[in-house]
C-alpha cells in the first residue's frame, strides 16, 4: 500500500504493508538509519522517535498510525549537530558505543520540550524506557540538566 | 570532526590521502612479545597530507571504549603534532591479513589497546618524526641535531640563512624516502605532552546526530534481508523445515539452510540454522516465526541450570582437581611454595575452622545494544563484508573459510560497533550472511532478532565456589582451600582471580571442577574475575569477620608488602569514610579485585528498605592501573564497567531450562536502567602512578557486586551468595 510519511518536515512516499512497524519504514524505506533496532518489543528505546511531540517506540508502532503526523528522527533534531541536547551530549562525552544514543537523545528532546527544567525524578521516569548497555546513565542525567541550562 | 563514514566520497578521500602523502611503515616487536620469545612482525602506518593533516590508522575496533582516540594519541605523542591536526582512519583488514599481519593484531579486547600495544604505536610516531627531521636536515643542509620537530613544524637555526622553518607536510615526501640507521627510542613517562591529558573521544560527535554507521546501517545495491534461527537448544541440529508453508507471505524470497560443518560447533563455526530471505527484515522475521521447523535438540535438551547446579554441588562435596603451581600464577609474591600438600592436615586439625557455604553466579549474555548483524556481498571475484567483530582480521578469514575463497579477495570494512564487551569474538553472523549471499546470489543483511541474539550468544559461564580456612591465634588464616566449579567449555574462567588472589595465606590449595554444558561460552568483560570476584571478596569478608578483624584492615594486613594493592587499600581507608556500622538499614561494603593488570577497589553504600528493597546510594572506586593516558576516557570506562556489572548483579541472570535460554529479550532478561543507577559514582585515579600499563576497559566491574553484597550484609545481617541480588529475600 502506498502511503505518505512526513519525516523531519519532508514527505516520503513509500509502498509498505500498513502493519509494518514505523521503525522499518524509517530505516529501510526512507533510508534514515540513525533510528536503531534493539529489541522489537518496546523495551529498550533504541528506536525512539518523536511523533506529534511525543516520544514513541517506533518498533511497535504500525506505520499506518503515523500517517498524517509529524515524525521527528535523530536526523531532524538539528541541521548542524548543535541542538542543546546534542551540545550537552558532546560536552559531557555521553555516547560510548553510541548505538542507544539516538533513542536517548530523542527521549531527552521530548522530555525537555514538555518540561524545560526536569528534576532527577522526571528524568528517571522519562528515560526509564531507554537501555544503555554501555552504562552512560550518569552522563545522560548530567547532560539533560546541562541541556536545560543551555536552553535557558 | 575526524569522522570518516562509509560513504564512497570518504573512501576515496581516505585512499587519496594514503596514496598522496607520506606513508610510514615500521617493523618492531613489542617488548612484551620479544621477551616472550614469539616476536611477531609488526607494521603500522600513518599519513601526513601536504596541509599538515595527519591520518592515523586504527587497527582496533571502536565500541565506545576509545580505541579510535587512544591509538592516534599514542602516535601523535611521539610525532609531536597538534591534536587538532589528527584524523583517525580505519585499518584495511585485507591488507593486514595478506601482508603477514601488517598491524601485528587487529584483536580488540582484554583492555589491551593501550596497555599491550603502546610500544609499536608510539614507535610509529617516533619513527615518522625522526625521518622528517632527517629530511629537513638534508634539504636545509644543517646538522641533524640542529633540527627540531615540534607541533607539526620543523625548525633549525642556520649560520648564514638564519631561522629555517617548514611544516611536516612540506617534508613528508622527502621523509618517505628516508631510511633510518636506527629506530629512535620512545619517550618515557614524564616526557609526555599529550598522553595523560583529558582528550575527548573523536567518535562522539557522529554519535549525537545519527551519522555514525554500524553494520546494521550499511546498504548495498540489490541488498535483501535475512532473519535466522539456529536450534534453540545449542548444539542441536536442523532436521527439516517447511518453506512451502510461508513461501506466499509478502516479500518472502527464499529459505536457506545453514549447515554446520563440524560435529559440535566450535566457537566461530557456522551453527546449524535456517534463514528466511525477504525484501524487508520485518517480512523475513514474520515468515520465519511461523515456518514449521523440526529440530534434533541433541544432548543439551536434558541440561538445565538446576541440573548443572546439582552436578556442581555434588562435585563440591568431594575434593576437586588440584590446581598446580605451574598451571596458574598462584599468589602475589608467593608464586612458589604455597604448600598445597600441607593444607588438608592443617584444615583437619584446625582449632578454629571457617567453612564457607556455596556461592554461585549464573550465565549472563552480552546483549550488546546492536544485535549481531552482518552485510555480505558475495560476487564472483570479490566478497565485501561489514560485520559485528572485535577482530577484523579473524572475521575476514572466517568469511574466506566459509566460502572457500582466497583472503586476498575478501574485503572487510570496519564500522562502529554497537557495543562489544567480548561478544564480537565468537561470532558466526558473518558466516551466516556469507552463506546466504552465496546461496541466493545477492547481497544480504542478516540481523539477529534480540531473542535469537540472547539465545545463541556465547555466554559468560556460570560458576559455583566455596572454601574452608583454618585460622591462627591472631584470627588470620593459616591455611585455605578454595574449590571452584565452572563448566566444561572454558573451565579456565573458574580460576581467574582465585588462585592469584593477593592474600598472603601461608598454606593454600586451589581445587577445581567442571559441569556438563552445551551452551556456547565466550569472553565477557573481565572474564572470570567478574564472577569469581563475587565469591573471593565475600570470602575475604567472612574470614575477616570470623577472625575478629575489620574487613578493610584484614585486607591491608593480608597484602602487607604488596605495594600496588596497599596504595589502593590505604586510599580506601583514608577517603571513603569507611565504617561497618552505619545502622538504620544502611551499610558500607568493600571489595578489591585485579583484572587486566589493574587493581580496582570499590566501596558501596547501600540502604535496604523495610520491605527488602535494595538501594545503592553511592559507589566509590579507587583504581591503580599504572599509567593513565586519558583520564577522561578512564573515567568513562570506569563508570561504564561499574554500571555494566552492577546490572548483572542486581537484575541479570539467564535462565536455562530444557537446554535453552528462556529469558531472551529485555522484558525478561532485565538489566540496569536509569532509575536503578546509583546517584553517585565516584572514580579516584590518583593512586595510578606506577610505571606499568594496566587496562581500563573492564576492571571496575568485578569488585562491584561483592562490595554491594558485603554492604547488604552490614545493612541487614544477611549474606547473599548468588545473583541477581534484587531477588534475594531480605
Ligand atoms: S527496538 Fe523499539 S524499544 Fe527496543
Ligand atoms: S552508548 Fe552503548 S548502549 Fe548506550
Amino acid at each position: 500500500m502506498a502511503i505518505t510519511l512526513n519525516i523531519n518536515g519532508q514527505d516520503h512516499e513509500i509502498d509498505v504493508d500498513p502493519q509494518m512497524p514505523l521503525l522499518w519504514a524509517i530505516r529501510e524505506k526512507a533510508g534514515l538509519t540513525g533510528t536503531k533496532f534493539g529489541c522489537g518489543i518496546a523495551q529498550c528505546g533504541a528506536c525512539t522517535v518523536i511523533v506529534d511531540g511525543n516520544a514513541v517506540r517506533s518498533c511497535n508502532t504500525p506505520v499506518a498510525t503515523a500517517v498524517g503526523k509529524a515524525i521527528r528522527t535523530i536526523e531532524g533534531v538539528s541541521a548542524n549537530n548543535d541542538h542543546p541536547v546534542q551540545l550537552a551530549w558532546q560536552e559531557l562525552t555521553v555516547p560510548q558505543c553510541g548505538y542507544c544514543q539516538s533513542g536517548q537523545i530523542m527521549s531527552a528532546v521530548a522530555l525537555l520540550e514538555n518540561s524545560p527544567s526536569p528534576s532527577d525524578n522526571e528524568i528517571d521516569k522519562a528515560m526509564a524506557g531507554n537501555i544503555c548497555r554501555c552504562g552512560t546513565y550518569p552522563r545522560i542525567r548530567a547532560a539533560i540538566h546541562r541541556a536545560a541550562e543551555l536552553t535557558k | 570532526m575526524n569522522q570518516h563514514n562509509l560513504t564512497r566520497r570518504n573512501f576515496l578521500k581516505i585512499s587519496t590521502s594514503v596514496a598522496g602523502g607520506l606513508m610510514i611503515g615500521f617493523n618492531l616487536p613489542t617488548t612484551a612479545e620479544a621477551a616472550a620469545g614469539d616476536a611477531t612482525e609488526i607494521n603500522a602506518w600513518l599519513t601526513i597530507d601536504p596541509d599538515n593533516i595527519v591520518s592515523i590508522v586504527t587497527p582496533q575496533t571502536e565500541m565506545g571504549q576509545g580505541a579510535w582516540t587512544s591509538i592516534p594519541m599514542m602516535v601523535a605523542e611521539e610525532l609531536d603534532i597538534p591534536w587538532e591536526s589528527v584524523r583517525n582512519v580505519r585499518a584495511d583488514a585485507n591488507r593486514h591479513v595478506n601482508n603477514g599481519d601488517l598491524y601485528t593484531t587487529t584483536s580488540t579486547g582484554g583492555s589491551t589497546t593501550v596497555s599491550k600495544r603502546h610500544p609499536y604505536m608510539m614507535q610509529a610516531g617516533a619513527s615518522a618524526r625522526e625521518r622528517l627531521r632527517v629530511a629537513a636536515s638534508k634539504r636545509w643542509n644543517v646538522p641533524l641535531d640542529k633540527v627540531v620537530a615540534k607541533q607539526g613544524i620543523l625548525t633549525a637555526e642556520h649560520e648564514s640563512s638564519g631561522k629555517l622553518q617548514g611544516t611536516y607536510g612540506e617534508f613528508a615526501a622527502d621523509a618517505a624516502a628516508v631510511t633510518l640507521e636506527a629506530e629512535p627510542a620512545i619517550k618515557a613517562y614524564g616526557d609526555w605532552w599529550l598522553l595523560g591529558k583529558e582528550v575527548k573521544r573523536l567518535d562522539v560527535p557522529a554519535k549525537t546526530n545519527g551519522s555514525a554507521i554500524y553494520p546494521i546501517d550499511v546498504s548495498v545495491d540489490g541488498m535483501v534481508y535475512a532473519a535466522v534461527q539456529a536450534c534453540p537448544v545449542p548444539e542441536g541440529k536442523l532436521v527439516s523445515y517447511d518453506f512451502e508453508a510461508v513461501k506466499g507471505m509478502p516479500g518472502v524470497i527464499a529459505a536457506v539452510e545453514l549447515k554446520q560443518v563440524k560435529d559440535i560447533a566450535a566457537f566461530t563455526d557456522l551453527r546449524s540454522a535456517v534463514a528466511i530471505v525477504a525484501e524487508s527484515w520485518y517480512q523475513a522475521k514474520n515468515a520465519l516465526a511461523v515456518m514449521p521447523i523440526v529440530w534434533d535438540f541433541g544432548r543439551g535438551a536434558t541440561i538445565s541450570f538446576d541440573s548443572q547446579t546439582a552436578e556442581a554441588l555434588s562435585l563440591l562435596a568431594t575434593p576437586g582437581t588440584l590446581l598446580k603451581d605451574e598451571e596458574g600464577n598462584i599468589g602475589k609474591g608467593m608464586d612458589k611454595g604455597v604448600n598445597h600438600d600441607a593444607v588438608p592436615d592443617l584444615i583437619a586439625s584446625a582449632s578454629k575452622l571457617v567453612t564457607g557455604e556455596v556461592y554461585s553466579r549464573p550465565f549472563e549474555a552480552h546483549a550488546t545494544m546492536m544485535p549481531p548483524c552482518a552485510v555480505v556481498d558475495v560476487k564472483a571475484d570479490r566478497v565485501d563484508v561489514w560485520t559485528f567483530t572485535q577482530d577484523i582480521a579473524r572475521s575476514l578469514s572466517e568469511v574466506a573459510d566459509q566460502l572457500g575463497r582466497d583472503t586476498k579477495t575478501v574485503f572487510l570494512h570496519q564500522t562502529y560497533l554497537g557495543g562489544g564487551f567480548g561478544g564480537g569474538y565468537n561470532m558466526d553472523v558473518h558466516r551466516q550472511a556469507a552463506a546466504i549471499s552465496e546461496s541466493i546470489g545477492r547481497p544480504v543483511k542478516v540481523i539477529r532478532s534480540r531473542e535469537e541474539d540472547i539465545a545463541q550468544d556465547s555466554q559468560r559461564p556460570p560458576v559455583w565456589g566455596t572454601y574452608k580456612a583454618a585460622l591462627g591465634d591472631d584470627g588470620l588464616p593459616i591455611a585455605l582451600v578454595t574449590h571452584f566449579v565452572g563448566e566444561e567449555k572454558m573451565p579456565v574462567f573458574s580460576q581467574r582471580g582465585v588462585a592469584n588472589m593477593p592474600y598472603l595465606v601461608p598454606n593454600r590449595r586451589h581445587e577445581y571442577g567442571a559441569v556438563k554444558n552445551h551452551i556456547p561460552i565466550g569472553y565477557h568483560r573481565a572474564p572470570g574475575a567478574n564472577s569469581n570476584g563475587f565469591i573471593v571478596e565475600q570470602m575475604a569478608d567472612e574470614l575477616a569477620q570470623a577472625g575478629g578483624w575489620d574487613p578493610l584492615d584484614w585486607r591491608i594486613k593480608m597484602t602487607e608488602g604488596i605495594e600496588p594493592w596497599q596504595r589502593v587499600l590505604l586510599a580506601m581507608k583514608e577517603k571513603s569514610g569507611w565504617t561497618t556500622d552505619m545502622g538504620n538499614g544502611e551499610g558500607m561494603g568493600l571489595a578489591i579485585v585485579e583484572s587486566h593488570g589493574t587493581i580496582a577497589g570499590c566501596v558501596a553504600n547501600v540502604s535496604v528498605s523495610r520491605r527488602g528493597q535494595i538501594y545503592i546510594d553511592k559507589l566509590q572506586y579507587f583504581i591503580n592501573s599504572g599509567y593513565v593516558i586519558n583520564p577522561l576516557g578512564a573515567h568513562e570506562q570506569a563508570e561504564s564497567s561499574a554500571v555494566w556489572e552492577l546490572g548483572h548483579a542486581m537484575f541479570g541472570g539467564l535462565q536455562l531450562r530444557e537446554g535453552r535460554i528462556v529469558n531472551t529479550n529485555f522484558d525478561s532478561y532485565t538489566l540496569m536502567r536509569m532509575p536503578d543507577t546509583p546517584p553517585v559514582i565516584e572514580v579516584n585515579l590518583e593512586m595510578s602512578q606506577d610505571q606499568w600499563w594496566g587496562g581500563l576497559g573492564e576492571p571496575t566491574g568485578p569488585p562491584t557486586p561483592p562490595a554491594v553484597a558485603n554492604a547488604i550484609f552490614y545493612a541487614t545481617g544477611t549474606r547473599i551468595r548468588t545473583t541477581p541480588l534484587s531477588k534475594a529475600e531480605l
